[in-house]
């Protein structure tokens, strides 16, 4: 610790070349940390959110619908605390190009199901006992200027009700919050009962039951049981977590993984090059001053730490400064609103640090050993 | 005259100096060869897509949905509809004076990649009789056409490559039916090679519906669209929307493509400002190596000009090659590669990365642009030198 200062002094011998330097690591890192921080926090919060809660759809294709008379059954699984159900029904208002992500569902159930939608109990009561009602999530009801009591025509390319229209009129009877799921999380829901009472085809069925588990560390057992009850079945089930759903339907939109890993890959080679040169450049420069250390009596192992730990010092610092940065991003309004709760995953910061370590141990490593080698004499001498 | 003489001077003296800073020079070269390698590597992805998208349809063909829908996935017509859309104007009859066209519906299969097991929706398409009249370009290149009123289907070529179970005489299982594979189409690497086909009556039976889709249907000539959209939409028993077939494919993958461009401008920018540092780190240790020669020139009587070139030549010169290496990295690696993901209501989509000459040259442009910006400090810093303190300096 006693060698700090030297370290320092050595680290800002050129300040231009160690600030450029800096900030081409920080920006190295700030991607890393991006990239990485989605991937990683894509899997860990909804894990983290989610392990008490089950999907189930037809095995055949979610868009097949099962039976309505599985509510029932399912509901008396053992474990089983709440279930609700998600019936698809699109839709769109005034422009057929902005849909609206509409679902027909058992409300009283549904917020049992998502714990912390914050909505409050009188509109839950008024869904109950409003044929025609619909909740609306806070932000979609800004966005078209709707309030409580509002009468809206939603229209519709696939349902044609028993009246024989495409445009099924809807009455606003409470608003809810539901920014802790993100801005995938369907805001727009309406009474399964009155939808399978007015459709024209369809009838009596539904395309997701979502479960929620008394205890999490039940949940694979209850899947495994949900499933089994219908098995042989014309319509058999598949149960999943809400975590292995993301997962597949991530996969769908391409290898994610992949490609963050290869860019993330693609940056951190060129890093190397850089840190070294900056190394080399710098020991090259400081070949007489290292021989005067050597000669005030600083062994040659001590000489390499102090080039190694210069380089440590430089990684360490804006490989921080950069997954700093990023954190910071994870942090800002707009992505908070899009993931829901997300912040930097505590891996990411942590495979950063072994990465910047090792970034300057690989690029330092060839300099220190040339100070370490450094002959007095011929160092001095300028040969 | 004299400017340009002493400019190729300086900068010849440079060049020649280059292999001594070979080192410092590489930084430049490999630093601006990863940017341009991922932004042409991420756009490649994008213009594969939409260059996937703009074969499929022909500007002489129409498909009509049912009036408000984005997708076909989210139409429904009924059979009324259909058959109303069947005396549409424009539309060209085949040798028995029937209209060409096909009503057609579809649904979602589960299938697996072969690359990861994991799963995929793929489009099953269910299509009328007069197929390969309305789709002269789909050719059945192993095995034959489904026959209809039994569980047969045909799959896209790129369906086969990318997916599980899809060999001929391999059985698809759906809700209801299991669907025997009996021959492969191509369809001149159009987006309907990602899927796969049957009889739209076959497939409404078993899935129990009571509606079709969408209608394609082969026009006299493009020209023939606006008759053909006005007698629909004119028709008071229709609520339909009529849309070009290419303009439709080419809407659906938009969304797409753009976010595509998006992530690869703003992750290629932020590498791209990295990398405007390490070539200013460069250019400057460039500089200060030569101090003594660049002010020993100026004594000389060459002009600041000549040095703030000579610099940015070289500056200029690294960044190319560091982008042409790039790009040929993108090109070697990405080209042609086949990837697959899921498009708005589409299914999942099989089509090629495409690193085209155009997406090379804006790579290595972006290659010059850092070049530039890297060098022209360092450039007015060799310009601005005070000759006499300089000098003294050694």
């Amino acid at each position: 610790m006693k060698y700090f200062g030297l370290v320092w002094a050595g680290l800002w011998r050129k300040k231009t070349r160690t600030v450029f330097t800096m900030i081409s690591i920080v920006i190295a890192f700030l991607l890393f940390g991006l990239l990485q921080g989605i991937n990683q926090g894509f899997g860990t919060a909804m894990a983290n959110l989610d392990v008490d809660r089950l999907y189930v759809s037809a095995r055949t294709s979610m868009t097949d619908g099962m039976p309505i008379s599985y509510l029932s059954r399912i509901r008396s699984v053992p474990g089983v605390r709440a279930v609700s159900l998600w019936a698809y029904f699109g839709g769109y208002f005034q422009d057929a190009r902005k849909p609206i992500p509409a679902f027909a569902t058992d409300a009283v159930e549904l917020f049992r199901v998502y714990k912390e939608i914050k909505i409050k109990p009188e509109y839950i009561e008024a869904m109950a006992k409003t044929r025609t009602g619909v909740l609306v999530g806070e932000a979609l009801a800004a966005q078209y200027g709707w309030k409580i009591g509002d009468r809206i025509p939603i229209g519709t390319s696939i349902w044609t009700n028993k009246s024989g229209s495409n445009t099924w009129e809807f009455d606003i009877v409470g608003t809810f919050d539901a920014s802790a799921y993100g801005a995938g999380f369907p805001s727009f829901y309406l009474n399964w009962s009155y939808f399978d009472e007015a459709r024209q085809f369809g009838t009596g069925e539904t395309h997701y039951y979502i479960v929620s588990v008394q205890d999490p560390k039940q949940a694979e057992r209850v899947s495994r049981d949900i499933d089994a009850l219908f098995a042989n079945s014309s319509v058999e089930t598949r149960t999943q977590t809400e975590y292995a759903l993301a997962q597949s339907q991530l996969k769908q939109l391409g290898d994610i993984n992949f490609i963050a890993n290869a860019i993330v890959g693609a940056v951190l080679f060129t890093l190397l090059f850089l840190t070294a040169n900056t190394m080399m450049q710098s020991v090259r420069e400081r070949t007489s001053e290292l021989a005067v250390l050597k000669t005030l009596g600083f062994s040659d192992t001590k000489v390499l730490v102090l080039v190694l730990t210069e380089a440590l010092l430089l990684c360490l610092f804006a490989a921080g400064l950069g997954i700093a940065v990023a954190a910071l991003v994870f942090e800002s309004p707009a992505l908070q609103k899009l993931f829901g709760d997300f912040s930097m995953p505590a891996i990411v910061a942590t495979m950063g640090a072994g990465i910047a370590v090792l970034v300057a141990f690989v690029s330092g490593f060839p300099p220190a050993w040339r100070a370490r080698q450094l002959n007095i004499v011929d160092a001095l001498a300028g040969r | 005259m004299k400017m340009f003489r002493q400019i190729g001077a300086v900068t010849g003296m440079n060049f020649r100096s280059l292999p001594q800073r070979v080192s410092t020079s590489l930084v430049v070269v490999i630093g601006i060869a990863g940017v341009v390698a991922v932004l042409v590597s991420v756009l490649a992805m994008s213009t594969g897509l939409i260059q996937t998208m703009e074969n499929t349809g022909r500007e002489d063909r129409a498909i009509v949905m049912r009036n408000g829908s984005i997708a076909e996935t989210s139409s429904a017509l009924d059979r009324d509809s259909a058959r109303l859309i069947v005396d549409g104007a424009g539309i060209k009859r085949d040798a028995q004076g029937e209209p060409i066209l096909s009503a057609e519906t579809m649904r979602i299969l589960s299938l697996r990649k072969k690359e990861d097991d994991s799963e995929v929706n793929a489009i099953l398409r269910g299509v009328g009789p007069k197929l390969q009249q309305l789709r002269p370009e789909l050719k059945i290149v192993e095995g034959r056409m489904f026959q209809p009123a039994v569980t047969e289907i045909i799959v896209g070529k790129s369906a086969h490559a990318q997916f599980k179970g899809l060999n001929i005489g391999d059985v698809v299982t759906s809700r209801g039916a299991n669907w025997t594979v009996v021959g492969i189409f191509e369809t001149g690497g159009d987006a309907h090679e990602s899927s796969l086909m049957t009889d739209a009556e076959t497939l409404i039976s078993i899935d129990k519906r009571g509606a079709f889709q969408s209608v394609t249907a082969l026009l006299e000539s493009p020209a023939a669209f606006q008759a053909f959209k006005d007698s629909l939409s004119s028709n008071p028993g229709l609520s339909v929307d009529v849309v070009r077939e290419r303009e439709y494919y080419q809407q659906q993958s938009k969304t797409l493509s753009t976010i595509i461009s998006v992530i690869a401008y703003v992750v290629g920018g932020i590498m791209a400002v990295g990398a405007v540092f390490a070539a200013l780190n460069t250019m400057y240790s460039a500089v200060s190596a030569r101090l003594q020669e660049i002010a020993t020139l100026r004594a000389l009587g060459f002009g600041s000009t000549a040095m703030v070139m000579s610099v940015l030549a070289e500056a200029l010169v690294l960044a190319l090659i560091g982008g042409a290496i790039g790009a040929l990295i993108a090109w070697l690696f990405f080209n042609g590669n086949t990837v697959s993901t899921s498009g708005g209501g589409m299914g999942q989509m099989v089509f090629e990365l495409s690193v085209s000459p155009q997406l090379m040259i804006l790579g290595i442009v972006w290659a010059c642009i850092i070049g530039v910006l890297g060098g022209l400090f360092p450039a007015v810093r060799a310009a601005r030198l005070p000759v006499a303190m300089a000098l003294r300096a050694v």
